[in-house]
């Protein structure tokens, strides 16, 4: 018999059973998360790996508290719980995190807080945010902005130099949807979308896709193309309203994944040669580029204006032209690991030289939470 | 009650949320606050988000607070004419809010970060009141 790596320490129902009209679904999960956390001793402090379905793990983790490093939030119906149990057994194995909380609360008969569309009335994004006019990314990922920009004194211009930057690079790569150069008056005079943002400052809206295919690195030189291996990962999440980060000038969920990455691939920022960071909106690559540890605080928009990160510059960023230019499927995470991959195996448009290390950030929802992978042309 | 008041997504209160709501409709901002560390928190659960503890009580915020961020939509919403601003205030008690900002040009030369606001309610229905804020010391 395999030696056992893992094994359960805490379980519990909710205090109650039945009918239970005086919680709402997410207070259900909570309830039982306390629970079994107290069976075991432990604090939701003492948690780093989040797994739940019918709510979104960001959102069981921000509720109670947790800054997760890790996250499962397959759904695929009533077995999901058995599958999170599998995926935390592995992570927690592989050294991905400590201490997993798989949760389940559903009001599936008193209905209080549950079912409809996400987001619904009862949801806290649709009870605090929703009334007061949101209207889709445009309107939530942008918020925070203008803390920054009064914290570290960024410009409006440069805050378009993003858009301008990635264009260019956008021009090299004849997939791009967008290959026009553009000019930072250009942005500036693009229609206003949200203030301060214009419509060059926000990413497409295209149809597309992609997929990868892993296997163990001992088979990977079996394979026609070049291997790329992954050095690291990290994962992590904030909340699922923007309006309650911590902080709007820094991700939590930015910090922690890319930390975690760096950490698992024990490498610096030092030795990364190409790097995309999700660009649904003109401040993510600034966002990213700090929390990543790439640039100190408050000095992003600085270095993409001095030209850092263009075509030439010392840090190829979002080479293909990023989701401002080259494509923005709605989940454009797929297309910065692509790319990271064209840069690795040296098939690129835009092929930066001598890529020995590259790194991919993504985001989910408004900062709602991370991932970020680190790939490299040697295993390490 | 402008009639495209009446077309805003409108919140659904829960048992956890219900203390919020009711204060909101009689005029009160209501924060809870936890009695082990003392930390005011938001939005609303029976727990204290920061150190666990289920050693709760809900008060009444004094209503000030100050203009955090923003951003001025320039596009129409259900219940909302351009341009408009989405907010995010924080309040003297600490916790960061989402909101709308009345009684003041939704344009940035009038919102101004850091300005001092306070807690105004928005009648939807008889149900629910939003909070919105206004520049401070207005009649």
């Amino acid at each position: 018999m395999t030696r056992a790596r893992v094994a359960v320490v805490g379980a519990a129902e909710t205090s109650e059973l039945g009918v239970i009209p005086q919680l709402s679904q997410i207070e259900l999960h909570a309830d039982a998360a306390r629970n079994a956390l107290a069976d075991c001793g432990l604090s939701p402090a003492d948690v780093d790996g989040v797994a739940t379905a019918g709510e979104s793990p960001v959102a069981i983790a921000h509720y109670l508290g947790i800054t997760p490093r890790w996250l499962d939030g397959t759904a695929v119906g009533g077995c999901s719980f058995m599958i999170h149990v599998r995926h935390a057994a592995a992570a927690i194995a592989a050294g991905q995190c400590r201490t997993v909380l798989i949760t389940h609360g559903q009001s599936g008969h008193s209905r209080v807080g549950s079912g409809g569309r996400p987001g619904g009335g009862a949801s806290l994004s649709g009870q605090f945010e929703a009334p007061y006019g949101i209207a889709g990314p445009p309107t939530m990922f942008t918020i925070p902005v203008l803390r920054y920009m009064k914290e570290f004194g960024l410009a409006h211009e440069q805050l378009a130099m993003v858009a301008v930057v990635q264009r260019e690079w956008a021009a090299r790569n004849p997939r791009a949807m967008y290959r026009e150069p553009i000019k930072v008056a250009d942005v500036l005079a693009s229609r206003l979308i949200a203030y301060p943002f214009h419509l060059l400052e926000c990413c497409l809206v295209t149809d597309g896709g992609g997929a990868l295919v892993l296997v163990s690195a001992e088979r990977a030189r079996d394979f026609p193309a070049r291997p790329v291996y992954v050095l690291g990962t990290g994962e992590s999440s904030e909340t699922p309203m923007v309006s309650q980060m911590e902080d709007f000038t820094s991700s939590r969920a930015f910090r922690v994944s890319g930390q975690q990455a760096f950490a698992e691939a024990a490498i610096t920022t030092a030795e990364v040669d190409h790097l995309m960071i999700y660009d649904a909106f003109a401040h993510l690559p600034i966002y990213g580029l700090e929390d990543l540890g790439f640039v100190p605080r408050g000095e992003a928009g600085r270095f993409i204006w001095d030209r850092n990160t263009a075509p030439g510059g010392r840090l190829p960023l979002n080479t293909n032209g990023g989701g401002l230019s080259y494509t923005h499927t709605g989940m454009y995470g797929m297309f910065a690991l692509q790319e990271s991959v064209r840069q690795l195996r040296g098939t690129a448009p835009a092929q930066v030289p001598d890529v020995e290390i590259s790194v991919a950030h993504g985001v989910g929802g408004m900062f709602a939470a991370a991932g970020t992978v680190i790939l490299g042309r040697e295993p390490g | 009650m402008p009639e495209s008041r009446a077309r805003r997504p409108k919140p659904v209160p829960t048992p956890e949320t219900r203390h919020y709501w009711d204060g909101a409709r009689a005029g009160e901002l209501r924060l809870q606050r936890c009695r082990a560390c003392t930390r005011a928190y938001f939005p609303p659960r029976p727990f204290c988000p920061r150190c666990a503890s289920g050693d709760t009580e809900v008060f009444s915020a004094s209503g000030r607070a100050t203009l955090y961020s923003y951003v001025i939509h320039e596009r129409p919403a259900p219940g909302f004419d351009p341009p408009y601003a989405i907010a995010v205030v924080a309040l003297e008690e600490g916790p960061r809010m989402m909101t709308n900002l009345v009684d003041v040009a939704q344009t940035p030369e009038a919102l101004v970060l850091d300005m001092p606001l306070e807690v105004r309610f928005q009648k939807l229905d008889d149900e629910i009141s939003l909070p919105v804020f206004t520049p401070a010391g207005r009649a």
